[in-house]
């Protein structure tokens, strides 16, 4: 690398994974939520994230999405070391994100959210007529239906407000999406909506994903590896043929059995 | 109402979904009426206003009137209004800015009579001020973390104390060196409303037309939504602070023209006090992301017809301020019950 200027990141990994996590780690003054992580994401795979409440993983996907910087570490897209500055950075990088609680504006209509901060303009004014015209088409595309464009989010089911969110995320064709829990609180049709969607999505082959799940079916049904997050760093990493449910549900039972034994030793002790 | 009469408004109603009878044809109404949140306060203010011109005893339609209505009574709420929708949508609130409407004036005078100022700079400053005022409030809302209730009562105060302190609670003339470009301010008896007018038609367009009015409202709808999707909020509520500041120190240099006085009486929690009672009835909600600026500017006339009505007809200005109460507690509860009907029609 001897041709690189300071500035200008150097090439780390090149033509390998898209996405690249070093020694990842992130406190919150005294509490650290991750200790080190080490993630690779493979050009057009679907990663499935998996791990207790609190082990991390909604920490690690702000960080990646540029919502929050890590304490420390490296991150590496496509082979160059990157460290977002903020949303819109990640975002022009190619990774966006859907947020657990989704990020939608209830008293904005669907096209607005849509196009929440890229909103098309000819300024000073927003082009209310284009932007309608594009999330009805993108809506079709992806195979979500909604009432229509005008209606305010806050009137739509969960699915819906769930697709949405997913749907304006692959608008500006990310390179790598990341979904946090795309499947929580939602019925199985509706699920089966979003399941749907990402597997489409993976079949377009352009996208390379990140999703945090719950319900080990639906991530064997579209993910092609699985990461387990414990204790803010990851302690498993296999291709979902190699494991399966129950070796991944023993794993987080010892995690309790462990956690129960160490509480009671300590209150033995105490 | 007749049985016939139910019967002809359940037939032609054009959604048969709603109930029937006379209560349903009243619930169509309302959620026709529901449907724009601003037609409730029109129709108000439409009504408000044929009582006064039908009721011929007072002189309610008189030029010399209707100047004072819509010049003197209704423009300092509408402008001020103006600002403190912003501010309520994005889940702030101004409290001081009745003390910059009287301090912009002031410091304006400063700066040509003691300090040499050429006229026209010294309204400029006179409104960076303004400005100036709202970027502290941003500061200590958005970057220390102060609510703004707190803040803006406590830079309120601070006003307050500067107007008294450098008056030394005395009036002053109106500079010689400002006084030209006062007839497009304020001394063209019309002037100010037509202000209004304008000021409420670029701030409707900014509000529902530019990025800066929806991510106004995404700040107020859902801060953790807004800043995930990669929104600036704290520029939005600083930008918004500011410009709420900049429309009372305008406001101060009309009344300043208006009056042809500089008076330490002038800044007062009571702009304030109209101006969010305006946004109010108008429809804005205080717990943010809701409200509109057609709204508040009929909920300003309303107020500026109870204000310069009640006097002609011989009620005195005592109990104004129960119907002031009474109309407020009445619009916020109009307010909750049209948006729930509004959104069970939309289902």
């Amino acid at each position: 690398m001897t041709a690189s200027t300071p500035g200008e990141s150097e090439l780390v990994n090149p033509g390998g994974d898209v996405l690249l996590c070093e020694h990842i780690a992130k406190n919150y003054g005294a509490v650290t939520a991750l200790t080190d992580v080490n993630l690779r994401l493979k050009r057009g795979e679907v990663l499935g994230l998996i791990g207790d409440n609190g082990a991390g993983k909604s920490t690690l996907l702000k960080i990646l999405c540029g919502f929050q910087p890590p304490s420390s570490g490296r991150i590496i897209l496509e082979g160059r070391e990157v460290s977002f500055k903020s949303v819109d950075h990640a975002r022009s990088l190619g990774i966006d994100a859907v947020y657990q609680d989704l990020a939608l504006i209830n008293q904005l209509t669907v096209f607005q959210n849509m196009f929440l901060n890229r909103e098309k303009i000819r300024w000073p004014l927003v082009r209310n007529g284009i932007m309608r015209k594009e999330a009805r088409e993108r809506l079709d595309a992806v195979g979500v239906q909604v009432p229509s464009v005008n209606a305010p989010v806050a009137t739509l089911s969960g699915g819906q407000r769930q697709a949405i969110a997913v749907a304006r995320s692959v608008f500006s064709d990310p390179k790598i999406l990341l979904l946090d829990e795309p499947l929580a609180a939602m019925g199985v049709k509706e699920g089966a909506i979003i399941l749907d969607l990402i597997t489409r999505l993976k079949r377009e082959g352009n996208v390379s994903i990140i999703m945090i799940a719950h319900n080990y079916a639906q991530v064997f049904e579209v993910c092609d590896r699985i990461n387990l997050i414990q204790g803010g760093q990851i302690t498993l990493d296999k291709p979902t043929s190699e494991t399966s449910a129950e070796e991944l549900t023993e794993l987080v039972v010892q995690e309790y059995r462990t956690a129960l034994e160490e509480r009671q030793r300590a209150e033995r002790s105490a | 109402m007749s049985e016939t009469a139910e019967r002809t408004i359940g037939e032609t109603g054009a959604p048969q979904r709603g109930p029937t009878g006379v209560g349903g044809a009243v619930v169509r109404a309302l959620r026709l009426l529901g449907r724009q949140r601003e037609a409730t306060v029109f129709v108000i203010a439409v009504a408000l206003f044929l009582y006064f011109v039908i009721d011929k005893g007072s002189d309610f339609t008189s030029k010399s009137n209707q100047v004072l209505l819509w010049s003197d009574f209704t423009t300092p709420i509408i402008i001020i209004a103006l600002g403190e929708v912003f501010l309520l949508i994005c889940g702030e609130i101004d409290l001081s800015v009745g003390f910059v409407v009287g301090f912009a004036p002031y410091f304006m005078h400063f700066l040509t009579d003691y300090y040499g100022f050429p006229g026209l700079l010294a309204i400029l400053f006179g409104l960076l001020l303004g400005v100036f005022v709202g970027l502290v409030n941003g500061f200590f809302t958005v970057t220390i973390g102060v609510p703004s209730f707190i803040t803006t009562l406590g830079t309120g105060f601070v006003l307050m104390g500067l107007i008294n302190t450098t008056s030394h609670d005395q009036p002053a003339a109106v500079p010689a060196d400002v006084l030209g470009i006062g007839k497009w301010i304020a001394n063209y008896a019309w002037a100010p409303i037509i202000w209004a007018v304008l000021l409420t038609a670029v701030f409707h367009i900014v509000l529902t037309r530019t990025r800066w009015g929806l991510h106004t409202v995404s700040a107020g709808g859902n801060l953790l939504g807004a800043r995930e999707a990669g929104i600036n909020v704290g520029r939005i509520k600083y930008g918004n602070f500011m410009v709420s500041g900049l429309l009372g120190a305008f406001v101060g240099l009309q009344q300043m023209y208006y009056t042809n006085n500089i008076a330490p009486t002038a800044g007062s929690y009571q702009w304030m006090f109209y101006a969010v009672t305006a946004a109010v009835i108008g429809g804005t909600a205080m717990l943010g992301g809701v409200g509109t600026i057609i709204g508040a500017f009929f909920g300003a006339v309303v107020l500026g017809i109870l204000l310069d009505g009640f006097p002609l007809v011989g009620v005195s200005a005592d109990p104004l301020f129960i119907i002031f109460g009474a109309a407020i507690l009445v619009a916020m509860v109009a307010n909750v019950q049209l948006t729930r009907l509004r959104e069970r029609g939309q289902r």
